[in-house]
Formats: C-alpha cells, structure tokens, sequence
C-alpha cells in the first residue's frame, strides 16, 4: 500500500482542450491521469451515434486524446482513467488497442460498464424534475446510472495500464485509485468524503487552476493561452495538495479553489455520489506556496441506497434565426424586425422566444441603468415537432433582408435536434459495475 | 457607502437541471459576516425576480468564508430543452454581483 500518490486531471469536459493532458503526462510524474469527459447530456448523443454504428459510442475526441498521450503514458507509466468510453466502454477499449498496436506498445485496458440501465427502469415512473411519468416526457432513449468507485477499484486490481468507463460519478473517477492504492475501506466513509472532495476540485481540470475565473482587474491570471490543468497529491489520511506544472498559464489559490469547491453544489451539508454522502462543511483549504492549495478536513456519512439515474428522450427541434442591427434606432428596427417574424410564425409558434442579444439576453433581464448599445442582435427561437417546421423559424428571419426593417445584416439559421435528460433512482441491486479486460 | 456586490466578492453559477447554483465569496475573508447579514434570501429573491421563480436557500460555509444560493425554478426549464442562449445559465454569476448594498 501506498503512502501518497499522485492524479491529475487533464480535462473537466467532453471539449476541453487536447494538450494540458499531454504537459500533465510528460512533465509531473503522476500516477494517475483522469479525464473526465462526459456531460449529463452527452451520453445519450452517444447512445445514439452507436444505434447508427454498434462500434461506435465512445467519445467522438477518444482517439485524439488517445493517440497523442499514449507514449508518455507508457513512458512514464502512469495510468489513466477516463469515461470516454461514454455510451460504449467496450467499443472505446477496443479502439485504444488498435491504437496502441498502430503505435507498437503493449497496454492492457480495462472496460468498465454496468451503467447503461435501460432495460431496467420504468417509463411509467415520475421523473424527479417534473413529477410525472417518464414516458410523457417524450420517447425515452437512454437510461445510464452513475455508478461508483467500486468498478475503477476491480478494473485496477487487474493490473490494467488503462480504465474506461461509461457513466460514472465524476469524483468517483479519482476516488477509485485512492482506494486501490490505498487500502481504504468503502465504509470508511470520512475517507470516502475526502476523497469525494479531492475528486470535486479536480474534475472539472482547468477550472481550478484559473481557467473560468479570469476577470481582467479584478481576478487577473497569467498564461490562460497556456494554461496548466491541476494535480494533487493525495496523502493516505485523505489530506490532498493541489498544484499545476511549473511554467504553465494559470494560477492556483484561494480563490479558485473555493470558487471549484462550491461549483454545482446543491446542499454543501450533503453532496451525494454513488459511494459516500459527503460533508463540504468541514473542508479547510490553505495555501502553501504559490499556485499550490493544501485541502484538509472534508467528512462523510453512509452512501444512499439508490442510483441516480440520467434518462434521456427525444425533447423536439430547436429552430433558430439571428440578424444584426446597428446604428441610430437599431433596438428600435430589431423590435419591429421580432413583431413581424413573431405574426408570420404565430400559427406554428403561439409563442417563439425573443432576445436581444446585448441587452437582455444572457440574464433575461437588465440590472440598472444601461445606455442603448450600438448595435443588436435579434434572437429569435422555438421547439418544433419536426426539422422542417423548426426550419421556418430561420427562413423566416432571412426572409427579413428583404421584407423586414432597414439595415438587418448577418443572418445565421440553424436547426438541432435536442435531447432532454430526466432523472430517477434505482435500487442498488439493479446495477453492478462489469469488467472487461482487453490487450494489445 | 453604495457598492455592488461585484466590487467586493467573486463566485461562480452551476446547474443541476432547473436549480441555479451561485457561489458569493468575499476578496477579504473579513468581510464575510457582514456579507452573512447583508445578502440575505430575502435580498436575493428580491434582485433576481425576474431570473428565479422559485424558492431560494442560503448555505453558509464559515469554513472557507463563502456563501451558497440554491435556486429552483431558475434556467427555465434546465440546460437539455431550455431554449435561452445561455442554457447553463453559465452567465448568472454576474447577475448576482450587480446586486447594490450599502457596504
């Protein structure tokens, strides 16, 4: 058993940028590189990219973000966890190892599912969002539990060089090799809530490390061109310190660390995962040195009996149309420009959604006095049943160039299928973290 | 004297679904009881109507002087069908610190 290890994270979203993982990897001697890579939202594009090809899946960057780490990884042996495997752990596996016989090294890779549940949940159970039955929510397409730790800890225990998963916890991706190398008991749930805590700070990578922090003035951070994503060394009492590699962009302190703790928290008493209920309350942050933060304290309590469950269902088309105006009265033409686009769609659209985009759009509303900027850009925006009738909504905004107000300009028009995610629990019993282990 | 919250605290929005989360931390630790006794629920419900239709809680962390604002009701409807730009509601951190207080 270890005494401390070292994990960084090289990448807090689906598209976070390629190369911070690869400084991570050559440059501080880790144990463990994580990427995290999956939004709640971003599974179920996935499962529906591998109901049109079974092999695929995984995530669409796998291959980038493989291909290029993939020597320093087994240079310097570190191994790397990742939920790029998305809606096809296997899928993704299989993908590494060609990759890795491409470049001639020997892997080993470990899949890691048991997430995907759709055959196991009730349409006719509420959502917890709406109250009602899933079903009514729309055609239910995917159903994935975010599962635990405990299916990282097996996959390691088969001596894997890498782990990739499909759903699980983000913290838990990080929580996992604490407790392998560790010796921790999962019920040992003060260390579970520090390791949860740990996990939190670094899984969202760059987000600690002043990436979404920069306010020139007032929070100023250096080298965001090049900024580092964070490690931590993690220390068998749970106690953790945060850093970045010398010489990168950005910056750790204070400030970012407790901007990252309290990120998505919903109740800081209580942050559930899969493996712990974990205290935020009683987390004590410090820094030690420069762009190095010292995390201490962070508790626990039993994990919940249930799996949250991520469901998701074919939503409607989003139809959307822009147009530019500028100069004397520009707010004034853009009003006049949604009046008209507003009574030609009211038939299919009783109410298409107006922004102005400048003004009010970001924040649905205005606080204080604001003199009329220079120029607007009109938004206009609905949900359709169907891509064609979504469709109108930007023809008809194009049809503005020459039917609308003076002096529109720049139209854009687009049409997305959008897929909704609504949430339930299942039972524990109903789903157990699978390992299936693959070689070069 | 009148400031806004932004001159001396910073934070960060998150979502979960159609609950905004928005973090307030003061630049000086210092300042973080007061701020406890100036932003309160009532305060912020009042700033963000037009944002927040449903219910707000406060959660105080003394342990690295911060605050917590859970919102429900806040990104209509929540990132996946909400039909704003800014379907995190990514940018409501701001609209948070254009609160004025009498600081």
């Amino acid at each position: 058993m270890k005494e401390q290890i070292r994990i960084g994270c090289g990448a807090g979203f689906s598209g976070d940028r390629l190369e911070p993982a690869l400084v991570l990897a050559e440059k501080s001697e880790l144990d463990y590189l994580v990427l995290e890579c999956l939004a709640e939202r971003t599974i179920a594009l996935a499962q529906k990219r591998r109901l049109q090809d079974p092999a695929k899946g995984y995530d669409p960057l796998l291959e980038r973000r493989i291909r290029m780490l993939l020597p320093a990884l087994k240079k310097n042996n570190i191994k790397l966890i990742t939920n790029m495997g998305a809606a096809n752990p296997g899928g993704g596996a299989a993908r590494i190892i060609e990759i890795a016989k491409e470049l001639k090294l020997n892997i080993k890779v470990a899949a890691v599912g048991g997430d995907d549940v759709f055959d196991r949940i009730d349409p006719q159970q509420n959502a917890m969002e709406t109250g009602e039955p899933m079903a009514n929510s729309g055609r239910l397409i995917s159903a994935n539990a975010y599962m635990g730790a405990d299916g990282i800890v097996a996959a390691l225990q088969t001596g894997v060089d890498i782990v990739i998963t499909g759903r699980v916890a983000d913290p838990s991706l990080f929580l996992g090799p604490m407790i392998y190398e560790f010796g921790w008991s999962t019920k040992d749930y003060d260390l579970m809530g520090k390791g949860t805590v740990t996990g939190h700070l670094l899984e969202c990578a760059g987000q600690i490390t002043g990436g979404y922090f920069a306010d020139p003035g007032k929070k100023d951070v250096p080298g965001m061109a090049t900024l580092g994503h964070p490690f931590a060394d993690v220390f068998k009492d749970g106690t953790a310190v945060i850093s970045k590699v010398a010489g990168t962009g950005g910056v750790i302190n204070l400030r970012t660390a407790k901007e990252q703790l309290l990120y998505e928290v919903i109740n800081p008493h209580a942050y559930y995962t899969p493996d712990v209920i974990a205290d935020f309350t009683t987390v004590r942050l410090k820094e030690t040195a420069a762009d190095q933060v010292r995390v201490e304290g962070g508790s626990g309590r039993e994990k919940p009996p249930t799996y949250k469950v991520s469901v998701g269902y074919q939503a409607f088309y989003l139809g959307e149309g822009e147009i530019s105006y500028a100069g004397s009265n520009a707010l004034g033409r853009a009003e006049l420009a949604a009046e008209i686009t507003s009574e030609r769609l009211k038939k299919q659209f009783p109410a298409v959604q107006v922004d102005y985009i400048g003004i009010s759009s970001a924040h649905r509303a205005a606080f204080g006095e604001h003199p009329e900027p220079y120029e607007i850009r009109l938004r206009i925006a609905g949900k359709a049943d169907d891509p064609e009738t979504a469709a109108l909504i930007g023809e008809e905004v194009e049809a503005l160039y020459t039917n609308g107000p003076a002096g529109g300009g720049g139209v854009r028009k687009q049409v997305n299928e959008v897929i909704g995610i609504i949430s339930t629990l299942l039972d524990r019993d109903s789903a157990k973290a699978t390992v299936k282990l693959y070689q070069s | 004297m009148k400031v806004k919250l932004y001159d001396i605290a910073h934070g960060r929005a998150g979502d979960k679904g159609n609950t905004l989360i928005l973090s307030v931390i003061p630049y000086n630790e210092d300042d973080y009881v007061r701020l406890c006794s100036i932003v309160t629920v009532g305060r912020v419900q009042e700033h963000l109507k037009d944002i927040v239709l449903g219910s707000i809680e406060r959660f105080e962390l003394p342990n690295i002087s911060a605050l917590q604002f859970v919102c429900q009701k806040a990104l209509s409807g929540g990132v996946t069908t909400s039909l704003d730009i800014d379907t995190h509601g990514k940018t409501l951190s701001y609209a948070l610190l254009e609160m004025e207080i009498d600081f």
